[in-house]
């Protein structure tokens, strides 16, 4: 069962997914496998993921160098089709730190670092949404990050616990494929079931780093990436996550099979042919496809949730974008995973009598407490790795192979740091494949070099230089969320969001305290820092959006006059309705939002199961 | 994050070295030069271009320079980046190109340094025939020295080098991008990778007993 065009698709579905990233495609291959039927619309267009990537491919076959333009804001090879910070006919709407306070202006800009937009909302229009440019990065959430309230009093808490939860990054590593190892650090929680694969060797200049960063009691450990270090063995884990069901144990060995292990080098952004890094549409597509239990339909733009008089949802329209016709489908149960604000701006358009702020919005709080995830970077350059032999220290993905994982813990507890909640460090190194002006360094290291002496520096200064980027957590708070705007829609029709966005001064600091770690950082590994560390945060800090981990929009809670989902991220409004992107997330820790996406998209769909049989819904 | 930001790195902010700053060879300069903003154009690639195709310069939109401008930009190219014992000089491996690639693009920050590129090219001539009543291509190595010295680090020109310092700043990004994207720069520069392997090779005892990790 296949990709289908809206004219073929069933009357009835079991279930309607509405996009088709790591919640949609997590959530469809959970229920297709269990044997319901299953929608899943697309707004972008179809992609095959072992095809269509130019894996090999050298920035000089590129145009420009593969330089990024305003067509492909991350250069030409990124995987993204038809997206960026900016959409054709896809416009939004943000304020501006340099315009009045309460005006609002059409998004425009197509680099994230220095917009004066509060917020950069990036969007992929392809199959597989953003698990096919996502940095693989699979960190868990650990206990402290499910009830940051009760610890330091600030945000909400969660409505369920890591033990909660813990199961379900048990199988979503063991499916997807993440390299790691257990440290037994505070708040960083082992994999204790044996989910995860070996980790590689570090790169060279992360041991140099880890040996450096000891002196400051900063621990370097392995990365935990959605990547196989080692080819997965499909049985075993089909065993493991289907233990009742040989069908389902059969499609996914089969498609688990299907992949490769990584073969160290290439871009995970550009697409994996190979299918080593997970993306949706390697990974979680083809057995729900074989299953023969899931239609997709692509370039379907929903706008609207449907519902009965009892008001209980019907289906979704959709715009198909091939015929620009409107088209409704049935479905007994529709779930919403089209990113944090997509899905929130499709309850706040469907708009009805009975709901006249918009679906599932009794608490007034869809859209509310948006939040990305707060970064800064510094770049060092270091002496000790100047003039180093070639060899091969390219790695998996261009990805790191080691990060640091927050560490202040204590001093934190103990008030000494002025600010709550932590970061992460993600290093960046050295001897990868140039691209357009990653030269650019030696006017400035060289003062100026050419000819002969320009050559000679480049070979001395190349694989010099690390990046060090803190990813950091962000309390939700009133000053930050999306709505409708009143006026402006898109090249469909549908009414557009606009956003508001501030970080608080816990943010700030915290960007502060990230440029003054990687000062101390580099210059205890005897390096200079090229660029400004700055002491004010506000300089520091990437705009809203700008690291792409939009999540809270559509928050879970246990009280339903506060919250827009329950702890199975089912509507507190609308039972037959479930958001399984990052809209439910109540805060949002250090640790990358893809993996939690995925074990409560998991979660929500064994739930989602259950009623159904019981009949509730 | 990075001094020169990209788009690409503001997202992974994965390596300045690797993949800094496209934008940057835009940043560095201000708008000095005022003439020849001529628009470009032609139409942009889209936001869904074939990505597994070998692109030639002139494939995608028109390519600008005159024979006479290519001969001044061959000869500067070819003084950033001659060739030597390990590999050829710019020109050799079709940096000229992609320069003139760069410059024919329908995209701001390659129109903004079209500007920079044709007007400094114009600045280059006057000041060379000025100088030696020769125009740069035909002049000695020495000659040609002389003058680049007088523009190649910005922070210390003469103010009346300023806009020519910045021309220049701006041509050596752009040779520079060009060289070593090419397999005889990569090869240069000690890149090792691209490659399909079973196992992701051990660090060499040499680098990691120069680094003290052994």
């Amino acid at each position: 069962m296949p990709f289908v065009t809206s004219s073929k698709t069933k009357p009835q579905y079991d279930v309607i997914i509405v996009g088709s990233g790591a919640g949609g495609g997590m959530s469809a291959y959970v229920l297709a496998l269990s044997g319901v039927k299953v929608l899943m619309l697309e707004a972008g267009r179809n992609y095959d993921p072992v095809k269509e990537p130019a894996m090999f491919q050298t920035p000089a076959q590129a145009p420009l160098r593969a330089a990024a333009t305003p067509d492909k804001h991350f250069g030409f090879h990124d995987a993204t089709v038809d997206g960026g910070w900016t959409n054709p006919g896809e416009p939004y709407m943000t304020r501006r730190s340099d315009k009045p306070a309460d005006t609002y202006h059409e998004a425009k800009d197509w680099v994230a670092f220095g917009s004066k937009q509060e917020w950069i909302w990036w969007r992929p229009r392809m199959l597989g949404g953003r698990t096919n440019h996502w940095g693989r990065i699979a960190l868990r959430m650990g206990p402290y990050d499910f009830k940051p309230k009760s610890r330091d009093g600030l945000g909400l808490d969660w409505p369920l616990n890591y033990e909660d939860l813990a199961p379900y990054y048990d199988k979503v590593e063991s499916l997807i494929g993440v390299w790691g190892t257990n440290e037994g650090l505070e708040n960083t929680p082992d994999s204790p079931n044996n989910s995860l694969l070996p980790a590689p060797r570090p790169r060279v200049p992360e041991m140099l780093i880890k040996k450096q960063a000891a002196k400051l009691g900063i621990p370097v450990i392995p990365s935990h990436m959605a990547i196989t270090s080692r080819k997965i063995n499909g049985q075993r884990v089909a065993k493991l996550l289907h233990p009742d069901d040989p069908a389902a144990q059969k499609l996914s060995a089969d498609a688990t099979n299907a992949r490769q292990a990584c073969f160290w080098a290439t871009p995970c952004g550009r697409g994996c042919s190979i299918k080593a890094n997970y993306q949706s549409t390697t990974v979680h597509l083809p057995p729900a496809l074989a299953s023969g239990n899931l239609d997709i339909v692509t370039d379907a733009m929903v706008r609207e949730v449907s519902v009965d008089e009892n008001g209980k949802a019907t289906g979704v329209y959709y715009v198909d974008k091939t015929t620009k016709q409107d088209v409704h489908v049935q479905g007994r149960i529709v779930i919403l995973a089209a990113s944090g604000c997509e899905s929130a701006r499709i309850l706040l358009n469907s708009k009805s009598a009975r709901f006249p702020y918009g679906l599932a919005n009794s608490s007034g709080n869809v859209g509310r407490y948006l939040m990305d995830t707060v970064g800064a970077g510094l770049t060092g350059q270091i002496p000790a790795l100047e003039n180093l032999p070639a060899f091969n220290d390219e790695g998996a993905g261009g990805s790191m192979h080691s990060y640091v994982p927050w560490w202040l813990y204590k001093d934190q507890l103990a008030g000494k740091l002025g600010f709550a909640r932590g970061y992460h460090i993600e290093i960046g190194t050295g001897r990868q494949m140039p691209g357009a002006a990653s030269m650019s360094l030696i006017d400035d290291l060289s003062q100026g070099a050419y000819g002969k002496r320009y050559k000679e520096e480049a070979r001395r200064y190349y694989g010099s230089t690390i990046h060090l980027a803190g990813r950091g957590e962000m309390i939700p708070n009133d000053n930050s969320y999306c709505e409708v705007d009143p006026d402006k829609k898109d090249a469909w029709g549908i009414p557009v969001l606009r956003f508001k966005f501030k970080w608080s001064e816990h943010e700030i600091k915290q960007a502060a305290h990230m440029h003054a770690t990687f000062k101390e950082l580099i210059e205890t590994m005897g390096g200079k820092v090229l660029g400004t560390p700055q002491s004010n945060g506000n300089k520091a800090i990437y705009p809203g959006g700008g690291i792409i981990h939009e999540v809270g929009t559509t928050c879970m809670g246990a009280d339903p006059k506060a919250t827009v989902l329950n702890s199975h991220c089912q509507a507190w409004d609308v039972k037959n309705l479930f958001v399984t992107d990052g809209g439910p997330f109540v805060s949002n820790a250090d640790k990358n939002p893809t993996l939690s996406i995925m074990a409560l998209a998991w979660r929500t769909c064994d739930y989602v199961m259950a009623e159904m049989k019981k009949g509730n819904i | 994050m990075n001094a020169p930001e990209s788009p690409r790195l503001s997202r992974r902010e994965a390596i300045q070295w690797v993949f800094a700053a496209s934008a940057s060879v835009a940043l560095m300069h201000q708008q000095t030069f005022a003439e020849d903003a001529v628009v470009v154009t032609a139409k942009p690639y889209g936001t869904d271009p074939l990505l597994n195709h070998d692109y030639k310069p002139g494939e995608l939109w028109p390519l600008t320079l005159s024979a006479e401008q290519r001969r001044t930009v061959t000869a500067l190219c070819d003084l950033i980046i001659p060739a030597d014992d390990r590999s050829p000089a710019a020109s050799a491996v079709g940096v000229p190109d992609f320069i003139d690639e760069w410059i024919s693009a329908p995209y701001p920050i390659q129109q903004t340094d079209r500007v920079v590129v044709l007007d400094g090219l114009k600045w280059l001539e006057a000041e060379c025939q000025k100088r030696f009543s020769k125009g740069f291509a035909d002049l000695s190595l020495e000659q040609q020295t002389q003058v680049a010295d007088d523009i190649a680090w910005l922070p210390k020109v003469k103010p009346e080098h300023k806009a020519g310092a910045q021309f220049f700043s701006v041509f050596r990004n752009l040779t520079s991008s060009g060289f070593y994207t090419t397999p005889a720069g990569l090869k240069d520069i000690g890149f090792v990778g691209n490659v399909a392997l079973t196992k992701f090779p051990d660090a060499p005892k040499e680098v990691l007993e120069k680094l003290g990790l052994v």
